[in-house]
């Protein structure tokens, strides 16, 4: 492995702390085992929870007696849906009509929707008791037909799942920009695809969700332990729910397990641990299983996109397309359908598309929930462009890289409005492939392909190129509903010195492993003159550090931008604050002031200088005989706003999200034509996220988000069967990459700073997953010549590029050329 | 239902010797970690996929999920607590760190644990080595690569 960076487009600092791959912060403790992960929290008396679950995918439920387990020795108690709903509000809906008016409690209510859906709680002395004790509670089922195929969720004959809202439809609407009838006439050759198909897959974070739940009576406030990566969100979702004030819910994490979005959405068993704690009247320790997380919790959307046409011009340049996108939610609308309007961030992809239209459809199926997975709906848009490209390619005799390099937003079109206003803000597009494939030797492939075929093995070389949109701005959300109150977007950071000096940082966000507590430190060690070992970034969020804003948490690649930016204003007010104290205390003017090493100083006079020490322990203890106009605390907060507007509901139009990471990898495969086995025989991943403050924790995002997209092409996968059972619960049958299975990888990086951030930054955590893109056009790239089959899902096994081997016919008549 | 019998597990666990009546039924992983207190070994799965609770019993590498408490009575146990000195990193805690080899951590403990083995066993391994000795510990954030490098920088 080796790494390869575009060094004209790359300025090293010369000083100071920002663009250094100084090691991480927080590696100290968590190489030694001292993290405090959610299950490493105890309290006294603690019970452990355990929840009983559906073993159907859809079925009444005629009844419900927890009275055998609650008679055991060490059981504290249970909880049942009926307790639920008398308890509780249903939570609030994200959606319009008809998914609004869905009832969704924290357990089921009356019916079960899927396999592995929370029907009672049971908390006992020990985790072996509560899942002991949840084996003797008796729940009579009524068995109802079940819809796992989201192509079959509207038929007339469908089971219902949510009588409520009338069928299976959830949300729908209808997206167009540009003159796309202008662009089909206009067309030398439109380029038909029947059916493309997105797979359902998460990333598994290795940690497990879980809580640790106390409540304080007296006070009327839970305090809850967690791994919840968006506190901001449960919070709005649990409040009303439970009918307190946000301030009763007090949300605490340090170390979380990994998160990658499918932590957001835990929110129903917080409510069911809080409610549990306030029952019991002791803590509540939730620790879902791994089978349990499989079962129930956060899948990535599956999609469909259905009667695609594109419109291309005769020498490759694409006009246009329309497509219709049919989304699978599963069970219930946990997140969604949000996932109907975040694929728009990026509604061309990287190119030039102007006319555009699509038709978006979200059912529920009785499936667990989606919600979002790192790259969420944009992933699944990006690889149906991406698919699109390669397939309008093939079909025309034109070169994939030829292709991209026509159609790809040029450098000097940035910042591009795309045809829905959103604002690509920099980027390279063009140099990146460039860099990609120099570092896969693409020159040379030819006679790479030739030596393949004499080891009688096929090789196959694909692309895929895909942005990183980051910092949402929360008004599309009206895209969806134009009643929902959500706009913009926020973070917030406190920075202050305290009596001995010492600089601490206080964030809102929860980070899952991508080192906060380093690079903010970065930030503010280069405004305030000190080292990063002087600043103190305290370790997780805690809503008793009034650090945290309605949007806060870690999600949608955006601490670069929102969290850094909170920092480095938090850090300017207390510089600002360093100096008028230094200016009384010294007796020089602001102006003749620096911050260095430590003091704040008159720059001419580096001797007459005062440390922080003087200045926390002056303002903090020693206060006598300060002027009285002096307004320093040394304490300072500061919400970060991006500047947003409004987005136009009607024409679904205007800037989704502030910065585009963009990413561009190439694949290249050796697949045996007898069994259809592949490996990926090198790799390359190239990102530009605009500054980075680590790039070698940029560069570890990107190594990750590429191991995540290998996976998913190869191997992983949510699958049902026709009843609804999960065929794939655990990591034997859900395999995701294991060390030998890693190709070698060679990344690369160029830096197009983003116009739009203080910092230049772009959030980039979640990495587009080109990865997939790239995997299934190498896949269809090997197979050229060898039945020319067409790659039409995300997910690509062995046995099924042994299918498309078998019978490339199947896949060739999902394509057609007019 | 039956109570579960207990009986006293003696074990020592990083050169400290502890006594606990423990259920019959109890993981070794949750003895660690619940009785123990001894957080710093993690839970991934339910099925021995992962790796997360690697420990070393009696010099061989166990994953602490697929054993019972009752039978590690009378064992050496080594666990990444142990591995740095009085809070001083070993090597190949701070070339783990070095290498930028952990994100969220929650891995890193038994990836540790596996690698330790691994070097004891085969003090030069090569890359192929190092990824054979690693197989059996899941990382969802780093794609391994870089954890590849951890080990080659302490590998003699």
């Amino acid at each position: 492995m080796s790494t390869t960076v575009a060094p004209e487009k790359v300025a090293v600092p010369q000083k100071g702390w920002a663009g250094r791959s100084v090691p991480r912060k927080e590696d100290k403790r968590l190489v030694q085992g001292d993290g405090v992960f959610v299950d490493d929290v105890k309290r006294h008396g603690m019970g452990y929870l355990h929840f009983v679950r559906s073993p159907y995918a859809h079925a009444h439920i005629a009844s419900i007696d927890v009275s055998k387990a609650e008679e055991i020795g060490g059981v504290y108690g249970t909880l049942t849906g009926e307790e639920v709903a008398a308890l509780t509000d249903p939570f609030f809906q994200i959606s319009s009509a008809p998914g609004a008016n869905i009832k969704d409690y924290a357990l089921a209510v009356g019916k079960v929707r899927y396999v592995g859906e929370p029907v009672v709680a049971v908390v006992a002395e020990t985790r072996e008791l509560a899942r002991d004790a949840s084996e003797l509670v008796e729940v009579a089922y009524e068995p109802l037909p079940a819809v796992t195929d989201a192509r079959r969720a509207q038929d007339e004959d469908a089971p219902v799942l949510h009588e409520d809202a009338g069928g299976n439809l959830m949300w729908t609407g209808v997206y167009e920009w540009g003159d796309v009838d202008g662009a089909f006439a206009e067309a030398d050759k439109v380029v038909s695809i029947s059916e493309l198909h997105f797979h359902r897959f998460n990333s598994t974070p290795l940690e497990t969700d879980g809580a640790v739940v106390e409540y304080n009576r007296g006070v009327g406030q839970w305090t809850i332990h967690c791994n919840n990566q968006f506190p901001g969100f449960a919070a709005i979702m649990m409040g009303p729910a439970i009918g307190c004030g946000l301030d009763k819910l007090r949300f605490v994490t340090q170390d979380i397990g990994g998160g990658f979005g499918n932590k957001i959405t835990s929110h129903p068993q917080l409510v069911v641990c809080c409610l549990l704690a306030r029952k019991l009247n002791r803590p509540i320790n939730w620790t879902e299983w791994r089978t349990d997380f499989h079962l129930s919790m956060s899948h990535g959307n599956e999609r469909y996109f259905r009667d695609t046409e594109v419109a291309v011009a005769e020498d490759g340049t694409l006009l246009g397309f329309r497509t219709k996108a049919l989304d699978d939610a599963g069970a219930w609308l946990r997140y969604e359908p949000l996932g109907g309007v975040i694929w728009a961030q990026v509604v061309p992809g990287m190119y030039r598309w102007r006319h555009v239209k699509l038709e978006f459809t979200q059912v529920a199926t009785n499936k667990a929930p989606v919600s979002p997975n790192r790259g969420y709906s944009r992933m699944q848009h990006l690889w149906f462009t991406e698919r699109v490209i390669d397939i309008v390619a093939h079909e025309l005799g034109l070169d994939p890289v030829e292709v991209r390099k026509r159609n790809y937003v040029r450098a000097d079109e940035m910042p591009y409005t795309t045809p829905n206003g959103c604002v690509y803000d920099s980027g390279d597009y063009a140099q990146m492939l460039d860099v990609a494939l120099g570092l896969v030797a693409y020159d040379s492939l030819e006679e790479r392909r030739r030596d393949a075929e004499r080891r009688g093995k096929l090789l196959g070389v694909g692309i895929g190129s895909t942005l990183d949109s980051g910092t949402n701005n929360f008004g599309q959300s009206r895209l969806i509903n134009p009643e929902l109150q959500f706009s913009g977007n926020n973070e917030v950071a406190t920075v202050k010195l305290d009596i001995f000096g010492e600089i601490v940082v206080t964030l809102g966000t929860t980070p899952q492993g991508q080192g906060h507590e380093t690079t903010a430190a970065q930030v503010v060690a280069d405004i305030l003159g000190c080292s990063i070992d002087d600043v103190h970034v305290r370790a997780g969020h805690d809503d008793y550090w009034n650090s945290h804003a309605g949007f806060s948490g870690t999600y949608a690649s955006q601490f670069a931008v929102t969290g850094l930016t909170a920092v480095k204003g938090a850090t300017e007010l207390l510089a600002a604050e360093i100096r008028k104290l230094g200016s009384v205390i010294l007796g020089s003017p602001e102006e003749a002031l620096e911050l260095a090493e430590g003091t704040v100083r008159i720059a001419d006079n580096p001797e007459a200088a005062l440390p922080f020490m003087a200045c926390g322990a002056i303002i903090n203890a020693n206060n006598a005989g300060l002027p009285e106009d002096l307004d320093v605390t040394l304490n300072c907060r500061y919400v970060y706003r991006p500047p947003f507007e409004m987005p136009d509901v009607e024409r679904k139009y205007g800037n989704l999200t502030l910065t585009y990471a963009a990413q561009v990898h190439v694949a290249v495969i050796e697949v045996d034509p007898e069994t259809g086995a592949y490996e990926v025989v090198d790799y390359a991943a190239v990102d530009d996220c605009g500054k980075r403050i680590n790039p070698q924790i940029v560069e570890g995002q990107v190594m990750g988000a590429t191991a995540q997209a290998i996976g998913a092409a190869m191997h992983e996968i949510f699958e049902y069967d026709e009843e609804g059972n999960l065929l794939t619960p655990n990591f034997y049958d859900y395999h995701v990459p294991h060390a030998l299975d890693m190709p070698p990888l060679r990344t690369g990086a160029i830096e197009s700073p983003s116009p739009f951030t203080e910092l230049g930054t772009k959030g980039m955590g979640e990495g587009g997953g080109a990865g997939i893109h790239a995997i299934c056009a190498a896949v269809q790239d090997a197979l050229r010549g060898h039945g020319d089959a067409v790659v039409w899902d995300s997910h690509n096994p062995y046995h099924r590029v042994w299918e498309l081997l078998q019978h490339p016919e199947k896949s060739r008549g999902r394509v057609s050329v007019s | 239902m039956e109570t579960a019998s207990s009986q006293p597990v003696s074990v020592t666990v990083n050169g400290t010797s502890y006594e606990r009546d423990v259920e019959a039924r109890k993981l070794l992983i949750h003895f660690i970690r619940d009785d123990l207190d001894l957080t710093g070994s993690h839970i991934g799965c339910d099925t021995g996929n992962c790796g997360a609770c690697s420990v070393i019993v009696n010099g061989t590498l166990v994953k602490s999920c697929m054993m019972l408490a009752v039978q590690a009575d009378g064992a050496a146990i080594e666990t990444v607590e142990g591995l740095a000195d009085n809070g001083e990193l070993n090597a190949l805690q701070r070339a783990f760190s070095e290498q930028h080899a952990l994100q969220c951590g929650y891995c890193t403990p038994g990836m540790l644990m596996s690698a330790t083995a691994l070097l004891r066993e085969n003090p030069s391994p090569s890359e192929a080595e190092i990824k054979k000795g690693l197989q059996g510990n899941i990382c969802r954030c780093t794609g391994y690569w870089n954890i590849f490098e951890a080990v080659k920088a302490v590998a003699k």
